[in-house]
């Protein structure tokens, strides 16, 4: 599998970075490097095999469903870029 | 009278019972020492006053008689732990101006215990690299350089910071972080002892995540001594993290003083990669033999699917990071680019002017391995190894106790001499399969290089058997002595 220049666009823009398209190319064949060393995988025999869920075994932790913390609206808009009366500002997504 | 900063945590312990010297005289040295090595780099942020004041509180304590086991004890703290209202940026500028409003789990266990904070340390940007090249703060220097030669190394990475300070004794020791190799590759290469946990011994609350399956923290410290006074103090069990376990926690200093007499040491031979580096053989070799002369059973084993940790681990890393950088949005916190007229145009200018280019080359690549259509080629085939390769270890642990690796293929190197990743990538070719069966591995200093660099040795336990990999790393230290980087700055 390679990774052509419009799947490299495709890419950037599902994770929502801005690439300049000069380096397209680049991005290209550095991807295209990494994932052909990764190919190496396909050698191994994991027929049979379950993926891994969790490195040690142990039981999934339970607790009381009930509320432990909350009432944090300031101190959660400490570090907003922008805000007021505790919303968070962004630009207008609605005409 | 010997300088402060060249004590060890235990002997600095010792001399603060003593009242040899005061807490505050103690972190006056460091924040003294740190003023002066500026040009390494290790510190992005340093907290003098706030030092000063935990120290006075420290000296207070003491002087009652009172006292956690860190009591006074000054330590660097990886900037990808949160602290209360203190730089946390885990070096990227993505997260510019953030500071919040609460502690680390991890963090927060040390302040219980006494110590004291002397600043945030370098790494790099989101604990993506091996060299410390990454971050937005600039290239951290080791203090460690070739024989006859000025030439600026690298610390290696992701804790390049953490094991700079903790060579140069910029601090006591330091907290550090290993998704795979992070810890162990920074302290071989600055010839200080570093151990990645059982995943699940440390909590990972209050820690910037970046692949949540394999980051785990651990300390880097001088000598093995007060590596388990500081994972002792670390660990602990977290309602706050679900993955953290709910283990005992030793006493590791007590493991100290066993010695090895029959402890069966596994020698896996797949880790003779091709070409085998001839001093990292020999050292290999020479590891070996220490332990035997000291009691423990060599025994030759085998790790099948060790050649396909790295390349697994290019999948599963990336994936994760993708989804937990996600939140990085210009939206709750961080930087949000100027030019940003709608939303969509917001989040993808904030996310190319915030991440450096490795985060973006892997957030990319992860993307791409989880997108439709690719998802079981690679994601839930890289997960299949990883079962295949825990399996290998399982399997081991009816034959050995411990298993002995080099900790790298090579000895620092100098900034800018890798530029391929995947051969920067390489340099995690033996710790990186630790974290993907979850299991603590321990570097420990065991020689020098022909041009009189430090070089490592990697001890791999079972899981939560941390004490075990003190033992035998002691018993490493104890033949192969201590090496201390000669001051030049």
């Amino acid at each position: 599998m390679s990774v052509d220049q419009d799947t490299v666009r495709r890419v950037a823009r599902l994770a929502r970075i801005r690439i300049d398209e000069a380096d397209v190319p680049k991005l290209a064949g550095e991807l295209n490097s990494i994932l052909r060393w990764i190919e190496q995988l396909n050698e191994v025999d994991v027929a049979g095999v379950e993926p891994l869920t969790s490195v040690i075994t142990m039981k999934m932790k339970m607790r009381k469903d009930e509320v432990t913390d909350g009432n944090r609206a300031a101190e959660i808009m400490t570090n907003a870029p922008a805000s007021e009366d505790n919303f968070f500002i962004v630009p207008k997504v609605v005409e | 009278m010997t300088s402060l900063t060249s004590l060890t945590i235990a002997a600095a312990r010792d001399g603060l019972r003593r009242k040899d010297f005061s807490a505050l005289e103690l972190t006056d040295a460091y924040l003294a020492a740190i003023e002066k090595a500026r040009v390494l780099n290790a510190y992005i942020v340093e907290t003098p006053d706030q030092a000063r004041a935990m120290a006075k509180a420290s000296g207070a304590r003491l002087a009652k008689g009172e006292g956690g086991p860190l009591e006074g004890i000054p330590l660097g703290i990886k900037d990808l732990f949160a602290t209360k209202g203190v730089h946390t940026q885990a070096a990227s500028h993505v997260l510019d101006g953030f500071k919040p409003t609460y502690e680390s789990t991890v963090t927060a266990n040390l302040w219980r215990d006494g110590a004291v904070m002397l600043g945030k340390l370098n790494m790099d940007e989101f604990a993506m690299g091996s060299s410390n090249e990454t971050s937005y703060y600039g290239n951290v220097i080791n203090p460690w350089r070739r024989r006859n030669s000025n030439a600026a190394l690298v610390p290696g990475g992701s804790s390049g910071g953490s094991a700079s300070a903790v060579a140069a004794h910029l601090c006591a020791a330091a907290t550090a972080t290993d998704t795979g190799g992070s810890i162990r590759q920074p302290a071989a290469f600055t010839g200080t002892v570093g151990i990645k946990p059982t995943y699940g011994r440390c909590s990972r609350w209050g820690i910037v995540a970046f692949a949540s399956s394999l980051d785990q923290a651990g300390p880097i410290a001088r000598d093995v001594r007060d590596a388990a006074i500081m994972l002792k103090s670390m660990a602990s069990v977290d309602p706050k993290d679900t993955t953290s376990a709910d283990v005992a926690v030793p006493d590791y200093e007590a493991a100290l003083g066993r010695g090895i007499k029959g402890l069966r040491v596994g020698i896996p031979r797949e880790y003779r990669v091709d070409p085998m580096p001839p001093e990292i053989d020999a050292l290999w070799a020479r590891g070996a033999a220490w332990l035997k002369e000291q009691g423990a059973e060599i025994v030759d084993i085998s790790l099948p699917h060790t050649k396909y940790a790295l390349p697994a681990y290019y999948i599963v890393a990336p994936a994760e990071a993708s989804s937990n950088l996600a939140r990085y949005d210009g939206v709750r916190y961080g930087l949000r680019a100027r030019d940003a007229s709608e939303t969509v145009a917001m989040y993808e200018n904030t996310r190319s002017q915030g991440f450096g280019r490795e985060v973006q080359r892997r957030i990319l690549i992860g993307t791409y391995v989880l997108s439709a259509g690719y998802y079981d080629a690679y994601y839930v085939r890289a997960q299949k190894v990883r079962t295949l390769i825990k399996r290998d270890f399982d399997e081991a642990w009816g034959r050995v106790d411990v298993v002995l690796t080099p900790a790298t293929p090579t000895p620092a190197f100098a900034p800018g001499e890798i530029t391929d990743p995947v051969q920067m990538y390489l340099n995690d070719i033996f710790t990186v399969t630790v974290n993907m069966a979850g299991l603590p591995g321990i570097a420990v200093p065991a020689g020098m290089s022909e041009e009189g660099l430090p070089l490592g040795l990697q001890l791999i336990g079972k899981p939560f058997d941390e004490a075990t990999l003190f033992q035998a790393a002691a018993a490493i230290e104890r033949a192969a002595g201590s090496f201390t980087a000669k001051p030049w700055w």
